[in-house]
């Protein structure tokens, strides 16, 4: 084995010296020649003689040159540089056709590449946790909504005591708010969204903080030390990567904290957990009564203990939920579901990744099919050079690797273009934060993906080279060489195949289109899904007047005139306050008639919006009856009245915007 | 020339060469095909052309090496000589061919015996 590997590396090494071996080559024999010339001499011979039988027996200086070549090299390698020579030669020639298909392969290329990068990131490569395989997500399956899915915190900790499938179960506060702290007392204010987490969710992950570290037992605990953790994002942007930041105190919603630790890069919550939303901060989830009172919470995380199945675990934890829920009837039902990590994450994009990849490669199938034809279309202008060369004695399978490397240096040149394209179009996928695909940040183009150029240019390049170079080889000399004059007569054969790969062609084109067409449709509808106001211009803003406006009476100052301010603002057509936006937060409320006796049960239940005058005209929504909130409907308690007005048949105004439900 | 000269096996002139320069030490590639044409009597027929083929191989096997020096004629020539891995080599092939040689002696004895 060592001797193969010595032996290629020389005759690899050797490619690159060839004038200085065949020089020493050339000293060898001719010492050779000489002394054999004197030897036959001595036999008798003359010296010209002598000399000749010299040349015989060594058998022809140049095939022992040959020969030698053949010996200390890699033929095979030989051959293909003439051919990638004697390529761009005859392609240079055709340089209209050659730029066509360089950029037709570049654009399939590129395309089919950048959705490998997403597909890769989506479904291929491992999450970036350690052992990825054995974490789990653990949700409520008590209906849709955040609500019904989450898992009130005691079951947590029950699970975490209870639970023999699971070396450990962390959990994340699912009701962080986007934006919900401000951060003070760094140079400008800002808000920031921030999770709160249990103390072993890093741990568990496997996720080390990049400097300072994870929470302790204290800071882990209802009233405990203030402490933060800082994504790495966060740290680059706000704190321009300062490892010093570790130990710094900030202030949140007035409060002070201390920065603890920096997480690294590789881990990203939102392109996990919430796709489309940046986490600046990270702060300790205590597993406290207190946290235990507000409800279904949590979404939890447990990580497999090794050789348990998912399955296993499942069953367990369903017997283990149904027993607890029982035995605390104070709490709510907990009905756990368990899937991978990685279904969860990404599982529901499987389809339409499938969708998208199949869709790419009937493109690749269009641009090999294209390019085939364009192939052919040359191949009958040049039969007259192939049947040269099969005359002056280019065998058949000479004529095709010809042919194919040709084809392929078309492919390759095409794919480097196509790598060029899917390195900017993977760029600009990952930029798009906000958009609801998980692990796009992760998308990058790495060695799975240049491999994956690599076969899809060597694919292409054979599946539309084939075809041309074997109807090349398969030429009869004979009559093509007869033929006088250029342009000879398409075979009727070759018509036909080309007239199939035009078929053949459109048709994918078609499907393409057809499938294309029907996805956009889809989304217009989607887009056209009345929703009760017109998102379109306008922009939200969340306000908070500062703690120094202490009383009702200042605050609404602050907000009327704030108002009045915004009002003002030229373009503005309307200015509003509400608590809640639409498809936002939902907060039941069960909102009584005045004047009238509800028996317990009976109430209407509604999600009651507090908002100010003007809020239906600035969010476009249609008053069907009634009228509008005016600056008079202020006495001394504003959300008493809103109450009154939503919960009355008659005047059923908030009872009426039927979308905001949803 | 005589019409009864062996022609080399694949794999013989390798061996041929290694053996030759294990014993004589040092030659050139004239040198090698002079001493193997003398050993055999005149009873192979090597095309000499082909020694040079066996020792780039060889060579670039790392089994012999090369260094210039100057011939009997007073010109340029490469000199070779057998590593210790060529040695190694040389001794396993040897027992090889013996082994070989022997069978088939062997076998073709049999066969001689059966056609009496």
């Amino acid at each position: 084995m060592t001797d193969w590997i010595r032996e290629t590396s020389a005759r690899f090494v050797s490619l690159f010296r060839k004038q200085a071996m065949d020089a020493d080559l050339e000293k060898d024999l001719a010492t050779h020649v000489d002394l054999l010339t004197s030897d036959n001499q001595r036999r008798g011979m003359t010296p010209d003689e002598a000399r000749r039988q010299a040349l015989v027996s060594m058998g022809g200086l140049s095939a022992v040159k040959e020969l030698h070549r053949d010996t200390r090299g890699l033929p095979w390698v030989d051959t293909l540089m003439q051919d990638v020579k004697y390529s761009f030669r005859t392609l240079r020639r055709d340089a209209g056709l050659t730029t066509f298909a360089i950029i037709i392969v570049g654009l399939g290329v590129g395309a089919s590449s950048t959705v490998f990068n997403l597909f890769n990131a989506l479904l291929l490569r491992p999450l970036p946790f350690s052992e990825p395989d054995r974490l789990t997500w653990i949700s409520n399956a008590r209906g849709e909504g955040m609500s019904a899915r989450t898992i009130q915190s005691d079951y947590v900790l029950d699970m975490r005591a209870q639970a023999k499938s699971f070396s450990d179960v962390a959990a994340y506060y699912a009701f962080y708010g986007v934006g919900d702290s401000k951060m003070t007392g760094v140079g400008d204010p800002e808000r920031l969204t921030g999770v709160p987490v249990t103390q072993n969710f890093f741990p568990l992950l496997g996720v080390q903080p990049r400097y300072g570290r994870n929470f302790n037992q204290q800071e882990s605990q209802m009233r405990g030390p203030r402490a933060i953790l800082l994504s790495h994002r966060f740290w680059e942007r706000r704190f321009a990567s300062d490892p010093q930041v570790v130990g710094r105190p900030v202030v949140l919603d007035g409060d002070p904290f201390t920065i603890i630790g920096v997480l690294p890069e590789s881990f990203d919550f939102g392109s996990m957990f919430a796709p489309g939303r940046q986490i600046d901060i990270f702060m300790p989830l205590p597993l406290a009564p207190e946290i235990n009172r507000q409800g279904n919470t949590s979404f939890a995380i447990g990580r497999l203990k090794a050789g348990v199945s998912l399955e296993s675990a499942r069953s367990e934890l369903t017997v283990l939920g149904k027993n607890l829920t029982e035995q605390h009837r104070d709490r709510n039902n907990f009905v756990p579901a368990v899937v991978g990590l990685r279904d969860q994450v990404s599982g529901s994009f499987r389809s339409a990744m499938v969708v998208l990849s199949c869709a790419v490669a009937v493109l690749m199938l269009v641009v090999c099919a294209n390019l085939s034809n364009l192939l052919l279309a040359r191949a009958v202008s040049r039969q007259r050079e192939m049947a040269v060369r099969a005359a002056l004695g280019a065998g058949k399978a000479r004529l095709i690797r010809q042919m194919l490397t040709e084809s392929l240096v078309l492919s390759l040149a095409g794919s480097t273009v196509g790598l060029v394209l899917a390195i900017g179009g993977t760029r600009l996928l990952t930029r798009l934060d906000t958009v609801g695909i998980p692990l796009l940040l992760h998308a990058r183009v790495d060695g799975t993906a240049l491999a994956f150029v690599m076969l899809a240019a060597i694919f292409t390049g054979i599946v539309f080279g084939l075809t041309p170079a074997l109807r090349t080889s398969g030429i009869s000399v004979n009559s093509t060489l007869k033929e006088s004059g250029r342009g000879t007569s398409e075979a009727k054969g070759h018509g036909l195949l080309r007239g199939g790969l035009v078929v053949s062609e459109i048709a994918l084109a078609c499907v393409l289109l057809v499938g294309a067409g029907l996805l956009i449709r889809s989304f217009l509808r989607v887009l056209e899904v009345n929703l009760g106001f017109r998102p379109e211009s306008a922009v939200t803003m969340r306000v908070d007047p500062s703690p120094r406006y202490a009383t009702v009476e200042q605050r609404n100052a602050y907000f009327d005139e704030m108002l009045r301010r915004a009002g003002e603002i030229p373009g503005v057509q309307a200015a509003a306050l509400t608590d809640a936006l639409p498809l936002g937060r939902n907060r039941t409320g069960a909102p009584r008639q005045r004047g009238r006796r509800t028996r317990e049960g009976e109430f209407p239940l509604a999600f009651v919006r507090v908002v100010s005058d003007g809020y239906f005209k600035a969010m476009g929504i249609p008053i069907r009856s009634g009228r509008d909130f005016t600056q008079r409907d202020t006495p001394s308690a504003q959300g008493c009245h809103h109450h009154q007005r939503g919960g009355s048949p008659s005047a059923s105004g908030l009872g009426r915007i039927p979308s905001a439900k949803s | 020339m005589p019409e009864n000269k062996l022609e080399l096996l694949q794999g013989t002139l390798d061996l041929m060469v290694l053996q030759t320069l294990s014993a004589m030490g040092p030659l050139h590639g004239y040198g090698v095909a002079r001493r193997i044409e003398q050993i055999s009597g005149d009873q192979v027929l090597l095309n000499q052309g082909t020694i040079y083929a066996a020792l780039i191989r060889l060579q670039q096997r790392g089994w012999i090496s090369a260094k210039w020096g100057t011939s009997e004629n007073n010109r340029q020539a490469r000199f070779y000589s057998i590593t210790k891995r060529g040695l190694q080599k040389l001794a396993a092939e040897t027992d090889y061919w013996r082994r070989l040689s022997d069978v088939m002696g062997r076998v073709l004895a049999t066969a001689e015996e059966s056609s009496k």
